[in-house]
């Protein structure tokens, strides 16, 4: 990831920040300038609360280059409370121990280190619930 | 004699929290590689935490403090300054504050600098978050001691270098659920351990470590203490001291007159290891999780270079429902996966592919 791009994003990648729309109430997550449902492109920012469900879940252990450090890792798709699905990685938990439907949260992670002298990336992965 | 240092308005913690990662290292596994089993019985720990693959100070501070923001219930957009002390940012040259303060949702209104003092670079953030406050400079400041401690391979710090650390917001004390009573800062120039620029680990003077570093200085800032505010060791209902191993902690805590029972809670190093800045205020945390109101408290950090910072707080009745906001540091002590040496050395970059 360039350097543009990551500062651009770090409120996507650091609190879930989606949009709703003001018209129908839509919820997206990436945000979108136009709403999917009703076509208005009168949004408002929405910051996710970052809590969910696994919706499918998979580990890969081939990686591309930037997450062969990391690999093997699970990665899936997250029903969020609010009803948006995303896909994220998975951290502090076994691969055999994810399950379809485990209640999940968010947490801050390093996505990767951008080569030794390039930025450090840091964005969600999702975790076993252990929040009170 | 100089006197205690308290700032002209009154200050305490109105929130805190602990994180400590879930993977633990056994001492036997460190102690099989290098040493083959032969001091299996004098091991300076059971065990100690490390950080995930993906985990540095900087994620692990994020956490730590929206679990202290979640105890505080403010408006975190009028916490003003955030200070955060490790030996372990991950930039020798960039901010971890400002990253931590972005995804708190916390910027830009709001002053930012990393510390770093060896072990008592978070009670240094806790000094500067208390005068910060006390000035009247702004009315809340985070403070972070946080660490992911690099031991050389087969060196005795290898056994205890962890990784895990505490978040305080400080504010006013009519807010607070710790009020703070007094501190006392104590330091010498010691070379008793110390990392030069571009070096991955650190060196340490062995035996000069005990004596005229850690017991001299933690002696210094808490006799200090105690004579200028007045109080004895049996006005305490716990302490807790700097714990770079098992042992260091409850001799020191029975050289200055505290008893076993004062230090029950707060004694992690032989679950977790040395969270090096991050350890005296987690300590901390797990004292506060099992506090009454109008307990005192007392904690005393050590850093190696050197010096030692003390601080008294009262707790009030407010403790009792910001318990029970955040996940208690017993809980993230209870949930453990163990790890075997060679997934430790993979993932603290000892080997490369």
């Amino acid at each position: 990831m360039d350097i543009p791009r990551y500062w651009r994003l770090k409120d996507q990648r650091y609190r879930l920040q989606g949009k709703k729309c003001l018209d129908c109430g839509n919820l997206s997550f990436p945000p979108r300038l136009v709403c999917p449902k009703c076509k208005s492109r009168n949004y408002e920012k929405y910051f996710f609360i970052g809590k969910g469900t696994v919706y499918s879940h998979t580990t890969i252990y081939q990686a591309p280059d930037r997450f062969d450090h990391i690999a093997p890792y699970s990665v899936g798709l997250i029903d969020l409370e609010e009803g948006v699905r995303i896909t994220a990685q998975f951290t502090d938990v076994p691969a055999e121990e994810l399950k379809i439907g485990m209640k999940v949260e968010m947490v801050i992670r390093q996505i990767y280190e951008d080569g030794p002298k390039g930025p450090i990336l840091y964005g969600y992965k999702f975790r076993p619930v252990i929040s009170v | 004699m100089s006197a205690v240092m308290k700032p002209l308005r009154n200050i305490g913690i109105i929130g805190y929290g602990a994180y400590i990662p879930v993977y633990r290292l056994p001492a036997t596994e460190i102690s099989e590689l290098w040493r083959d089993g032969q001091d299996n019985l004098f091991l300076p720990v059971k065990q100690k935490s490390v950080p995930g693959k993906d985990e540095d100070t900087i994620t692990m501070s994020i956490e730590a403090a929206q679990n202290a923001l979640k105890r505080a219930q403010i408006d975190a957009t009028k916490i003003r300054a955030i200070w955060i002390g490790s030996e372990s940012h991950p930039y020798a040259v960039k901010p971890s504050g400002t990253v931590v303060a972005q995804v708190l949702g916390i910027v830009p209104d709001i002053l930012s600098a990393d510390m770093e003092f060896a072990c008592k670079a978070g009670t240094e953030a806790m000094q500067a978050a208390s005068a910060f406050v006390g000035s009247g400079m702004g009315d809340y400041a985070l403070a972070i001691g946080m660490d992911t401690a690099q031991g050389r391979p087969g060196d005795a710090l290898e056994y205890t270098a962890a990784a895990g650390g505490a978040a305080y917001i400080i504010g006013p004390a009519e807010e607070s659920l710790a009020i703070l009573e007094g501190s006392y800062s104590f330091v010498t120039d010691t070379p008793d351990f110390f990392r030069r620029a571009y070096q991955h680990y650190p060196e340490h003077g062995n035996r000069f470590t005990g004596d005229p570093a850690y017991f001299k200085h933690i002696t210094g800032s808490v006799t200090k203490l105690l004579e200028g505010l007045n109080l004895e060791p049996s006005d305490f209902a716990a302490a807790v001291f700097h714990q770079p191993n098992s042992k260091f902690p409850q001799k020191i805590a029975k050289q200055l007159g505290f008893t076993s029972e004062q230090i029950k809670h707060g004694l992690l190093a032989p679950y977790i290891g040395n969270t090096y800045a991050g350890a005296s205020p987690l300590g901390l945390t797990d004292v506060l999780d099992y506090s009454k109101p109008g307990d005192r408290v007392l904690i005393a950090s050590f850093g190696s270079g050197a010096g030692s910072d003390a601080f008294s707080f009262i707790v009030t009745d407010k403790i009792k429902d910001a318990v029970k906001r955040a996940p208690l540091t017993q809980d993230y002590i209870g949930r453990s996966i163990k790890i075997d040496y060679s997934r430790y050395a993979r993932w603290r970059k000892k080997i490369n592919r």
